[in-house]
């Protein structure tokens, strides 16, 4: 398929094929049901990737952008969705414990600004480039990152 | 006069015949509270003179000037206390009247609800008196007692009928008017001195509201004064009983004065000063307690002080044209304050309407909509001034 | 002459005056919850905008993650007191995706007929609060007055008035009642005439309420859709998108209703937008009345689950009344999840409060901020 197109309302197997396709070998569609994609991408493209689906895609709402303390690892997925078709890509990227850096899309979404935030507040996850990276529902004063596995709540070792 | 009983005292004489008597005409209000003081001062000039027969004191309190001194604070409390209590059931009334509209019963507790309103005063003043640490003391103090003091004075100052009054001015009205509108100077002075910017901002909207409300509500007590040739309000009150009422000729003067003296009053529509909603509560923020309580008060006597000179300029006074039951000779007084509760009542309806408005729509509606409906009511009633019509 | 008065005027143009912030919230009249609004004025024009949260953070998300799914179900409906349904409706949807198992007909027909009691209800709320944002208690008033009815709707239906604690995981908690539906259809035939000729009437008929409403608050589709707002906010804009019609969940395919949009764009079109998805809901409920009817009194209404959820995550969005709510599950095979993820409408809609309120009046703060229907409990998690 033409990968420079642009597409209002695609399918989901149309976006199973262009996202293969686009970025092949990098992003890997894991599974797909009805008006859903999942996929699975290394974290230097996440920021290319949702470029593409913003402009090309027209997906114009980001849903979330959640973080998962996985222990060995982090989580940041994204779920982004379409205003034509309802459909819904969930873009889910790995982040190592020692480097939890990712490039932010507050600039392609606007809406994902307080999601990023939220995120870096809660687990620690540092998202270059975003605007305004404080902490939002916790007290400035905090030093510890409250959603991480490693913070037990009282009574709960 | 010496004294010897008790009898050469409670007479009850002509209060006219006092050559100290303060007024020209006779005064109902003045009557009552000399006639108090007749009661009061023989019972303690009596009591005196049993324990020590021939005292002075006992002649002094029955001389002529010091029986005026003492029925003159009596006067006053008489006047402040009808009024108070007009005001009282125009709360009583804008409570039960609102809670009807609004599909709810309103207060419940005493007298059909009207002693709430003695409850809600009497907790004010329990309240503590607090101040907060940084306003200005000096304003803060002041320019709340100057309104409160000016909103009670020109309620006192309104005449309840020919034989009802304070004062008897020729120019009453201009009089009235000018007290009325030197409130929001004082807001405007305490919404500064609060150090609050909610303070701040309602007191420059409560000037904004003034500057631009009150050339349409001059022009238009010029207007009634116009045609009825006199800016006292006895003249104008029988001027309407001999022609008609004027809100029949000034219908267009009596809607405009109707809204502007409702924005001039500071009630629901037009309380940008206080808008609760943006403003917590606009330049009353800081004062707390009795302060608040007073103040609440204070607008309420603005309020009734709004309705009756609707009722004056407008609604034919204390007189009716049309009168088979002689309540213009015994109770005129009774006749203007229902017709003022009548336009408290109208208020009350405008209130459960509408929205509050933005300031700057109303400055828009004060400017480019009240403004030339004056004029064109001035021009109305010059010409038919000019057809000899009135 | 010519030339001074053009510099006068140029000067005046950008001569700067003091701005001053002011700060509304956490405990302000119109921030109807613990939150802070800080606006920065030029005079009586809002030049800045910045909303603060978190007043309310009780890490709703790391609590879940303690508790078994059964004893997360009375949790989420404390996420936002006025709509309760929804929220514990969208948490047993996402674990049973997670289970992958599909529950009877009469239960999807009940949780609609719930969710759409609760979308009226919550939109009452709504408006109630925009009436006293307006300066009018008579709206307010009457509004909670017709709260009331659906308020006996829900208590008739699961015995709670708020926090109702009704949905399960694999169906809901109990059938409906006797004579459940004779109440609902009484209750929708009323609401609709009295929406229409006491309040609609009273706010429409009055163009002091169209105008402090019309204009302000103006943000294209565009910018709407950049920024995440969504639910009813978003439809006002021109936003052509609802879940349930969209990517329905449910039984909501099944069932015949408009989504109303509005192209203005300004806080009278989402007023307008509220006013219609009123009156859309009962249409719903209406139907699904009949539906939960003609299935019969016998019809099975909630399945046995098993306490433990295979390993595996699982997304479900939702239309709340306020806008997309959407929950992500990651379980582990275990009876507890292991990361649970709410996404709340207004968390994002308050975060466009600068674009919103920049150019008002801080008399339109308040209306601005209104048609976005704060709820903070949810907001803040």
């Amino acid at each position: 398929m033409d990968t420079d197109a642009t597409y209002q309302a695609p399918s989901v197997d149309e976006i199973k094929t262009l996202l293969t396709e686009r970025f092949a070998g990098k992003v890997n569609v894991t599974k797909t049901e009805t008006r859903r994609v999942y996929a699975t991408l290394p974290k230097e493209i996440v920021h290319e990737v949702c470029e593409y689906i913003h402009e090309k895609l027209t997906f114009e709402h980001i849903s979330t952008v959640i973080g998962v303390d996985m222990v060995d690892y982090m989580q940041v997925v994204y779920h982004i969705s379409n205003y034509h078709t309802g459909t819904m890509i969930e873009l889910t990227t790995n982040l190592d414990n020692h480097d939890l850096h990712v490039q932010s899309i507050s600039d392609i979404w606007v809406g994902g600004n307080w999601h990023e935030r939220e995120t870096y507040e809660l687990f620690g996850i540092i998202f270059d480039g975003h605007p305004k990276l404080e902490r939002l529902l916790t007290p400035d004063t905090y030093e510890f990152y409250p959603f991480r596995k490693s913070y037990k709540l009282r009574g709960q070792e | 006069m010496v004294y010897s009983s008790i009898l050469d005292w409670i007479h009850f004489p002509d209060v006219m015949s006092n050559m100290y008597y303060p007024f020209d005409v006779y005064n109902l209000p003045y009557d009552i509270s000399y006639k108090l003081w007749e009661l009061l001062g023989g019972t303690i000039a009596w009591l005196i003179n049993l324990l020590l027969p021939g005292n002075p004191v006992s002649t002094w309190l029955i001389c002529d000037e010091v029986v005026n001194m003492f029925a003159l604070i009596i006067f006053m409390i008489v006047i402040f206390l009808v009024v108070f209590i007009a005001t009282l059931i125009s709360l009583w009334e804008e409570r039960k009247v609102l809670g009807r509209l609004m599909d709810r019963r309103g207060t419940m507790i005493g007298m059909k609800g009207f002693l709430q309103c003695v409850a809600d005063g009497l907790k004010t003043f329990m309240k503590e008196n607090t101040m907060p640490k940084k306003v200005d003391k000096m304003t803060y103090m002041w320019t709340l007692s100057l309104v409160i003091g000016t909103s009670v004075l020109i309620a006192c100052m309104i005449p309840l009928s020919q034989r009802w009054f304070v004062v008897d001015y020729s120019t009453g009205l201009l009089i009235i008017m000018a007290l009325f509108a030197l409130a929001p100077f004082f807001i405007l002075v305490s919404g500064w001195g609060q150090n609050n910017k909610y303070s701040l901002i309602g007191g420059m909207r409560a000037a904004e509201l003034m500057i631009s409300y009150e050339v349409p509500i001059l022009i238009m007590i010029a207007t009634t004064a116009l045609m009825a040739g006199s800016f006292n309000i006895g003249d104008i009150v029988n001027a309407q009983f001999n022609s008609t009422w004027y809100f029949i000729p000034q219908i267009v003067g009596f809607i405009t004065f109707f809204f502007c003296a409702t924005a001039e009053s500071e009630r629901t529509p037009f309380d940008i000063a206080e808008a609760e909603a943006e403003l917590v509560e606009g330049w009353q923020t800081e004062y707390a307690g009795m302060k608040w309580g007073l103040i609440m008060l204070g607008d309420y006597f603005r309020g009734y002080v709004a309705c009756a000179m609707i009722t004056i300029m407008y609604l034919g006074g204390w007189l009716l044209p049309w009168d088979p039951l002689q309540i213009n000779t015994y109770l005129p007084e009774l006749t203007f304050l229902i017709k003022t509760w009548f336009v408290f009542f109208m208020m009350i309806i405008l209130r459960g309407a509408i929205a509050r408005v933005r300031p700057d729509q109303i400055l828009n509606i004060g400017w480019k909509v009240f403004m030339p409906l004056s004029v064109v009511n001035l021009a109305i009633v010059l010409m038919l001034k000019i057809g000899g019509v009135y | 002459m010519a030339k001074d008065v053009l510099d006068i005027k140029a000067e005046s143009a950008v001569m700067d005056t003091d701005k001053m912030w002011i700060i509304m919230g956490p405990q302000h009249p119109f921030s109807h919850g613990l939150w802070t609004l800080k606006i920065q004025v030029d005079g009586e024009i809002v030049k800045d905008a910045e909303p603060i949260v978190g007043y309310l953070h009780r890490g709703w998300e790391k609590e879940a993650e303690a508790r078994s799914y059964p004893k997360i179900i009375p949790m989420a409906d404390r996420l936002c007191y006025a709509a309760s349904m929804t929220y514990t409706h969208l948490f047993c949807m996402t674990v049973e995706k997670a289970l992958d198992i599909d529950v009877p007909e009469k239960a999807k027909y009940i949780r609609i007929v719930a969710d759409e009691i609760c979308r009226i209800q919550s939109h009452l709320m709504w408006l109630a609060a925009v009436g006293t944002d307006l300066g009018n208690f008579t709206v307010f008033l009457w509004c909670m007055r017709e709260r009331e009815f659906f308020m006996d709707l829900n208590v008739r239906l699961c015995g709670a008035r708020m926090t109702t604690n009704y949905p399960r995981i694999g169906g809901v908690r109990n059938d409906t009642t006797e004579l459940f539906d004779r109440d609902v259809m009484r209750c929708v035939e009323r609401f609709e005439k009295v929406l229409m000729d006491d309040i609609v009437t009273l706010i429409d008929d009055s163009s002091v309420f169209v105008s402090r409403m019309k204009g302000v608050g103006y943000l294209t589709r565009e910018q709407t859709v950049n920024l995440g707002i969504t639910g009813p906010a978003m439809r006002g804009a021109g936003v052509d998108f609802d879940i349930r019609r969209d990517d329905p969940y449910d039984n909501y395919d099944k069932i015949d209703f408009d989504v109303p949009v509005m192209t203005q764009g300004d806080s009278y079109s989402r007023y307008q937008v509220r006013i219609e998805e009123m009156l859309q809901s009962c249409k719903i409920i209406r139907q699904a009345v009949q539906k939960v009817k003609a299935l019969g009194k016998n019809a099975p209404y909630r399945l046995k689950v098993p306490s433990n959820v295979p390993a595996g995550r699982s997304t479900v969005r939702l239309e709340d009344p306020r806008g997309e709510s959407l929950m992500y599950l990651i379980s582990d095979g275990t009876d507890k999840p292991y990361r649970l993820k709410v996404r709340s409408p207004i968390f994002t809609n308050v975060s466009a409060a600068k674009p919103l309120v920049q150019g008002c009046r801080i008399a339109d703060v308040p209306v601005v901020m209104a048609m976005i229907d704060m709820c903070l409990g949810e907001t803040d998690r």
